[in-house]
């Protein structure tokens, strides 16, 4: 399946979304609220649950199913409160030794007057920063769109999985489009040029692991698809959670550490 | 500030005797290499003044994008750098179209691999590691090799307890090595957070401009961060903001001074006190002043 073909899977208005997942993947979920500086932002949504019988902390990025779920968590454009919820929520999670799991679905951080005074770079910044030391097992899963910088800021992670249609990309094949062509129309050609599926991030050593969606996408079974997820989770959680902590920090330096490509 | 404005009349007297009766006969353009026009006020003087004044406009203190060359030799002291890195170069990870040819020409037109160069120097005195960032090299977008160069500007700073002096610019990461140029913000980061626990001090520049992924990784990360006047900074551009929300942007949206009025800048300096503002840093945070210039 080609690129742009994901992308019709991934924007498609039935995929499912956290909405969907969390209840099916975690049980005794709690949603927590702010970033205890400016708001709280419905782009992220944070809370503690058990995964099967460990109690972790989820952060995942809220893609609506319908207009007024969008409007209210803003098309799953964080501002940056919701990076510093995140960012909150991690450090309790590695003071109480919880897991974390992030789950990522997002067009990109959201691009804003008010989101460039609160200082969105800041913020995406500071979590790439304070992620990559935290002493606690971390993994992202990219469920739909991993835009940029925006899903970056959840994705500083022990191990990186993607749904089989997911896409993750430095910047959105329509971006790309109108800056190298001055034609946003050719979003196609920029979707297959850029690279952005699993498989290709899998071979450039960002993608860890591929998560298999049920035949013809997501949304012909979630309930196939939330399965798939948890069994995945568990299995990643029981790996890394024995891990000694310096250790674990050691090799998530290491593995970003040695993603490049040049000669010398 | 009478006699810049005097100046200025006269430049600008000059300027309109000079090139009036070309550009009536033969509607040329300002020609670049004699005249600067700047870019934020509309000002234009001789490039022979604009380039006096450290390439700052004398009329709104704009602070014009520096090469690496120009930038080096108003900050390090002479003789006192050493390079790292130099041969390190661009690979085309994604097969994007055309991307070799780009880097070819580009290398040839900056004298330099890459949109960043990094090494070792001393500031009036003060020995740190030093890395600066070229905006004429595809707009310094980071990717492999930026990225690269600037973890082991940092892990060298790490092991040595040097002080890490970092002059940003760019267009954010690099579209053309797609998710790989993603990951270079993940990994300085890192490299910033390794140096900061090690108690490394890290004093971040934000010059003209200093947008996207570079916004969203090391720039940020100073514990320290200085500016230039005017200078762009911020993290959308400008027109993507402007086509979100469907109007026009206050002009000095993303300057260094709204940056600071936000609460993201410490101090905004200007270029002719930059040294001794880096230099007074260091000082104060306890590193020796070296007398002898190593060369």
């Amino acid at each position: 399946m080609t690129a742009w073909e994901r992308m019709g899977l991934v924007h498609d208005k039935n995929r499912p979304t956290i909405s969907d997942y969390i209840p099916a993947i975690f049980t005794r979920f709690m949603e927590f609220h702010g970033d205890r500086y400016y708001g709280d932002d419905a782009a992220i949504l944070g809370g503690i649950g058990y995964l099967s019988d460990t109690a972790v902390t989820v952060i995942a990025q809220m893609k609506g199913r319908n207009l007024e779920e969008n409007k209210r968590s803003n098309f799953s454009m964080p501002h940056p409160e919701g990076y510093r919820k995140a960012l909150r929520l991690a450090k309790q999670a590695e003071k109480f030794k919880r897991p974390i799991i992030c789950l990522v679905d997002t067009p990109g951080a959201y691009c804003g007057i008010e989101a460039e005074k609160r200082g969105q770079g800041e913020a995406i910044a500071r979590n790439l920063y304070e992620f990559m030391t935290l002493k606690t097992p971390i993994i992202s899963v990219v469920l739909g769109e991993g835009g940029s910088g925006g899903a970056l800021a959840l994705a500083v992670c022990d191990e990186l999985a993607m749904l089989e249609n997911a896409l993750y990309s430095v910047i959105s094949p329509r971006g790309a489009a109108s800056i190298l062509w001055k034609d946003s129309s050719k979003e196609r050609e920029a979707c297959e040029i850029l690279k952005i599926t699993a498989e290709d991030l899998t071979k450039f050593g960002v993608c860890d692991k591929i998560i298999k969606e049920p035949d013809g996408g997501a949304q012909n079974a979630p309930e196939q698809a939330a399965d798939s997820i948890y069994e995945y989770l568990v299995d990643a959680v029981n790996r890394l959670n024995s891990a000694d902590r310096t250790e674990l920090v050691e090799r998530r330096y290491q593995k970003f550490r040695k993603i490049g490509m040049y000669a010398e | 500030m009478a006699s810049i404005e005097d100046l200025f009349k006269v430049v600008k007297n000059r300027f309109v005797d000079d090139s009036r009766p070309a550009a009536k006969s033969k509607g040329v353009e300002i020609p670049q290499d004699l005249l600067f026009k700047c870019p934020r006020c509309g000002n234009v003087l001789y490039k022979e003044e604009f380039v006096r004044a450290l390439n700052v406009c004398p009329k709104c203190d704009y602070h014009a994008r520096l090469t690496w060359q120009e930038r080096l030799e108003l900050t390090v002291d002479d003789g006192s750098f050493v390079e790292f890195d130099a041969e390190l170069r661009s690979l085309n990870p994604i097969g994007f179209p055309k991307y070799e040819e780009k880097i070819a020409k580009l290398k040839e037109q900056c004298g330099t691999n890459e949109a960043i160069v990094t090494g070792e120097c001393t500031i009036r005195g003060y020995r740190c590691v030093i890395g600066i960032m070229d905006s004429h090299f595809m707009m310094a977008s980071m990717g492999s090799v930026v990225g690269e160069k600037i973890t082991r500007a940092f892990e060298y700073a790490t092991e040595r307890g040097l002080p890490v002096v970092m002059f940003t610019a760019s267009g954010g990461a690099r579209m053309q090595e797609g998710i790989i140029s993603l990951m270079q913000m993940a990994k300085t980061s890192g490299a910033v957070k390794r140096h900061s626990d090690a108690g490394g001090l890290y004093v971040t520049v934000l010059t003209d401009p200093t947008t996207g992924g570079v916004a969203a990784s090391f720039a940020s990360l100073g514990d320290i961060i200085l500016a230039e006047p005017k200078v762009l900074i911020g993290f959308a551009g400008r027109r993507v903001i402007e086509d979100t929300i469907r109007q026009r942007l206050p002009d000095d949206f993303q300057s260094a001074e709204f940056q600071q009025e936000c609460g993201f800048v410490d101090m905004i300096v200007s270029r002719g006190m930059m040294r001794k503002a880096l230099s007074n840093i260091l000082k104060l945070h306890g590193f020796p002043k070296e007398t002898a210039v190593r060369k």
